[in-house]
C-alpha cells in the first residue's frame, strides 16, 4: 500500500512546497512565534510517528470494511439460495408483482449501480437498507440484537480469561506435575470438543425440562439485562461457561507456553539472583512479558465473538447478532447478510488495530513502520 | 552439540539438533529420520498415530464393518424401530447406538460419518496447503508488487468473518440445484472448497514470513550464482526448508477443519443428508433433546478424531522442536 501511494505523497509534497515556505516565514515572525509556541506541542503530538501509524492504520480500516462489503456484496449477488424479490412478493405472486418488488428493491439495476446506492446510503444516511421479510431497519435490527451479543461475549470473556490466564501460570510453575498433566489433558480435551456439543450435554444432564438433574433453564429463556436481571444471569450463566471453555483451555495453553519460555531466560535468573522473592520474579518479571500475546489474542478473539457468536448463540437459542445473520443467510435476506457481514468485518478489523495500537504504546520495540 | 548432519550438506538443518540425538550423529541421517526417531520416543504421539491409523481404516472399510457387526445400513429407515409412543428407540440389541428420528442405525452412520469428516478435513488442509504455500513463496521470494497485492488480498480474506463467508456459501450451494447457474452442485466438494479458502491465508502468511527470510541465505545466493532458475530455487531450495512449518501448521489445520466441517454440517449448511456426518447428526440432535443417544455416540466419535489430531500435532511440534521445554 504504501509503495502504490509513495508518488502520489510525493507529488502532494511538490504542490504543498510553496505553502511550507509561507509557514516557515510566518513562523519567524512575533506572532508565528507565538502560535507555535501554543499550537507546537498539540501540531507535534498530532504529526508524531505514533499518531501517524494510527491515522494510517484507520485509513488502512476504512479501505478494508470497503473491500470486504464489496466482496460481500458480489458473493451473495451471485450465489443466493433464492430469489429475494419473489420471497419478497410472498407465494402466489405473479411475475409482474416480483418484477415491481425487484424494481423497487433495485434489484433490477447492473450490481456496480446496487453496490454504488448501497455505500451512498450508508455514508449519507447511516441507512443499511431494510430487511426483507420484517421490513425492519437493518441498523435498528443489529444494535436491537447486540446486548445479547455483547453479554454472552464479554461474560464469557471474563471467565476465559481468568481461569485460562490462571491455570496457565499455575501449570508453568510446575512444569510436568499431577496438576500440570491433569489440566493440560483436560485442556487438549476442551480444545478438541466443539462447543455446540458440549452444550447439548451440559443441556442433556442439567436442563430444567429434560435434564438429569433440573438445575438450568431451559433454551430461549434470554431476557435482556435492562428488563429482567435475574433471568439475564441465570439463562447466560450455562452459554457463558461453554463458550469460555473452549477458550480457557487455548488460553492455557498459551499461557503455560508462554511462561515456560520466559522463565527460562537469563534475566529471571538474575532477578532472582538479587535475591527476589520467587512470586516477585515470577509475577513481575515472568507473567508481564509472557501476557502479551495473550493480550493479542484476547483481542482477536472477542472482536470476532464480538461479530456473532453463531454456534453458541444458535444452539442455545440466544438471539444475538449470529443468530440474526444465520437466519439472513438462509433466507436471502440481501440487505441482513451485508449489514451483519459489515458488522463483524467492523469488529475483527477493529479489533486488529486495536490490538496492534495498544502494542505500540505498550511496547517501545515495535518498530512504526 | 554436534555437528549438524543432514541429507543434504549444502543446506542448512531445518531441524535443530539436541543433545538426545548426538549419540548416533555420527550415523548420517536425514531429516525425516531424525524427526521419526523423536516421533518414536514419544508415547503419546504414538497412540494417538496408532488411533487415527484405526480411523483411517473405519472410514475406508466403513461398509465392510457395518457388515461384519452385523449393523442396519445406514440409510436403512426401520420403521419398526420404535417405542410405544412412537418415539425412535435407544440403544438396543439390533442398534447399540439406538436409531434416529428416521428409524435409521446411529451406529451405521457414526462408521459411516468418519468418511465425510476425514475426507473433508484431509483434502481441505491438502488444498489450502498447497495453495498457501504457492502464495506464500510466491509473494515472498519476488517482494515487490507480488508481495503487495498478496499481502493485501490476505488481509482482506482475514478481515472477512469466516464462518458467515462459509455458511453463505454453502446455504446457496448446498441446498437446491447449486449456485453459480450450475457450476457448482451442493455436496462434499462445495465444503471442501469453503473449508480450503478459509483456511490457506494462514499458511500463507506463515510461508511468506519463512521465504522472506530464507531468501537471504547463502545456499539462495549460491544456487543463483551458478544460473540456477527462479523456479529451481523456489521448488528444490526454498520448498524443501519449508517442510517442516507446514508439517506443524498442517497439524494444526487439520483438526480446525474437522471441526469447521462439523460447524457447518450442524448448522445444516454443509453435508447435506442423506450422506451422513457427525456435525450434522449433532444438528439433528439440537432439534430432539428428548433422546440422548442422537448426540452422545456423534459427539464422542468427533471428539476422539479432533483429539487425535491434536495429540499428533503437538507431538510433531515437540519433535520439531525439541529445545522447548515441555
Amino acid at each position: 500500500m504504501t509503495r502504490l501511494l509513495a508518488p502520489v505523497v510525493r507529488l502532494l509534497a511538490r504542490l504543498l512546497a510553496p505553502v511550507a515556505a509561507l509557514w516557515d516565514r510566518f513562523a519567524r515572525t512575533l506572532p508565528g512565534r507565538v502560535v507555535v509556541r501554543v499550537f507546537g506541542p498539540t501540531v507535534r503530538r498530532l504529526v508524531s510517528p505514533t499518531a501517524r501509524y494510527i491515522y494510517r492504520r484507520l485509513v488502512w480500516m476504512v479501505f478494508l470494511l470497503l473491500v470486504v462489503s464489496m466482496l460481500a456484496f458480489l458473493i451473495f449477488y451471485a450465489l443466493p439460495s433464492g430469489d429475494p424479490a419473489a420471497q419478497r412478493a410472498g407465494k402466489g405472486a405473479d411475475q409482474a408483482q416480483i418484477d415491481r418488488v425487484k424494481h423497487t428493491l433495485f434489484l433490477d439495476r447492473p450490481i456496480y449501480e446496487q453496490y454504488f446506492h448501497y455505500i451512498k446510503q450508508i455514508v449519507l444516511h447511516f441507512d443499511f437498507g431494510f430487511s426483507y421479510d420484517t421490513n425492519a431497519d437493518v441498523a435498528h435490527a443489529i444494535t436491537s440484537r447486540l446486548p445479547a451479543t455483547i453479554s454472552l461475549a464479554a461474560g464469557a470473556a471474563v471467565i476465559w480469561l481468568i481461569v485460562g490466564v490462571l491455570i496457565g501460570i499455575l501449570s508453568a510453575l510446575r512444569p510436568r506435575s499431577f496438576f500440570d498433566r491433569l489440566v493440560m489433558g483436560g485442556a487438549l480435551l476442551g480444545i478438541s470438543a466443539p462447543v455446540y456439543w458440549l452444550a447439548l450435554v451440559a443441556l442433556a444432564l442439567f436442563s430444567q425440562s429434560y435434564g438429569v438433574i433440573h438445575l438450568i433453564p431451559d433454551t430461549g429463556a434470554y431476557r435482556p439485562l435492562t428488563e429482567d436481571p435475574g433471568a439475564w444471569f441465570t439463562s447466560l450463566i450455562v452459554p457463558w461457561c461453554i463458550l469460555a471453555l473452549s477458550f480457557a483451555a487455548i488460553y492455557a495453553r498459551l499461557m503455560r507456553a508462554n511462561l515456560l519460555e520466559v522463565l527460562d531466560q537469563d534475566y529471571l535468573r538474575t532477578a532472582e539472583a538479587k535475591g527476589l522473592s520467587r512470586r516477585r520474579v515470577v509475577v513481575r518479571h515472568g507473567v508481564r512479558s509472557a501476557i502479551t500475546p495473550i493480550v493479542t489474542a484476547f483481542g482477536l478473539d472477542l472482536g470476532i465473538l464480538l461479530g456473532g457468536a453463531v454456534l453458541t448463540e444458535s444452539v442455545f437459542n440466544i438471539p444475538g447478532i449470529g443468530r440474526l445473520s444465520y437466519d439472513a443467510i438462509v433466507a436471502s435476506n440481501l440487505p441482513v447478510i451485508q449489514g451483519t457481514v459489515l458488522f463483524a468485518a467492523f469488529f475483527i478489523i477493529a479489533a486488529n488495530i486495536l490490538v496492534d495500537i495498544v502494542y505500540a504504546l505498550i511496547d517501545p520495540r515495535v518498530r512504526l513502520a | 552439540m554436534s555437528t549438524p548432519i543432514t541429507a543434504d550438506p549444502g543446506q542448512p538443518p531445518v531441524v535443530p539438533l539436541t543433545d538426545d540425538d548426538a549419540a548416533s550423529a555420527d550415523v548420517a541421517r536425514s531429516q525425516r529420520q531424525i524427526l521419526w526417531g523423536r516421533l518414536k520416543r514419544d508415547k503419546v504421539a504414538l497412540v494417538s498415530l496408532g488411533l487415527i491409523g484405526v480411523l483411517v481404516l473405519v472410514a475406508i472399510l466403513a461398509p465392510l464393518l457395518v457388515q461384519v457387526l452385523g449393523l442396519p445400513s445406514p440409510d436403512f429407515q426401520d420403521g419398526q424401530a420404535v417405542n410405544e409412543g412412537g418415539e425412535p428407540l435407544g440403544p438396543n440389541s439390533i442398534n447399540p447406538f439406538g436409531v434416529d428420528q428416521l428409524g435409521r442405525d446411529v451406529a451405521s452412520r457414526v462408521i459411516y460419518g468418519a468418511r465425510v469428516s476425514l475426507s473433508v478435513a484431509l483434502l481441505s488442509t491438502a488444498i489450502s496447503v498447497t495453495l498457501g504455500t504457492l502464495v506464500g513463496v510466491l509473494a515472498g521470494y519476488f517482494r515487490g508488487w507480488v508481495d503487495a497485492i498478496v499481502s493485501r488480498l490476505l488481509d482482506v480474506l482475514l478481515a472477512f468473518p469466516i464462518l458467515m463467508l462459509g455458511i453463505g456459501l454453502a446455504s446457496a450451494c448446498s441446498i437446491g440445484s447449486g449456485c453459480l447457474g450450475g457450476l457448482i452442485t451442493p455436496g462434499v466438494p462445495v465444503v471442501v472448497i469453503i473449508i480450503a479458502i478459509a483456511g490457506f491465508p494462514f499458511i500463507a502468511r506463515i510461508v511468506r514470513g519463512q521465504v522472506l527470510s530464507l531468501r537471504e541465505e547463502e545456499f539462495v545466493l549460491a544456487a543463483r550464482s551458478i544460473g540456477a532458475s527462479h523456479t529451481r530455487i523456489m521448488l528444490r531450495h526454498l520448498v524443501p526448508n519449508l517442510v517442516a512449518p507446514i508439517i506443524v501448521y498442517s497439524t494444526v489445520l487439520v483438526p480446525q477443519n474437522i471441526l469447521f466441517e462439523a460447524s457447518l454440517s450442524f448448522l445444516g449448511v454443509g453435508v447435506q443428508d442423506p450422506t451422513s456426518s457427525w456435525g450434522q447428526m449433532l444438528g439433528d440432535a439440537s432439534k430432539n433433546t428428548d433422546q440422548w443417544w442422537f448426540m452422545l455416540f456423534p459427539g464422542l466419535a468427533l471428539l476422539l478424531t479432533v483429539l487425535a489430531f491434536n495429540l499428533l500435532g503437538d507431538g510433531l511440534q515437540d519433535a520439531l522442536n525439541p529445545r522447548k521445554r515441555r
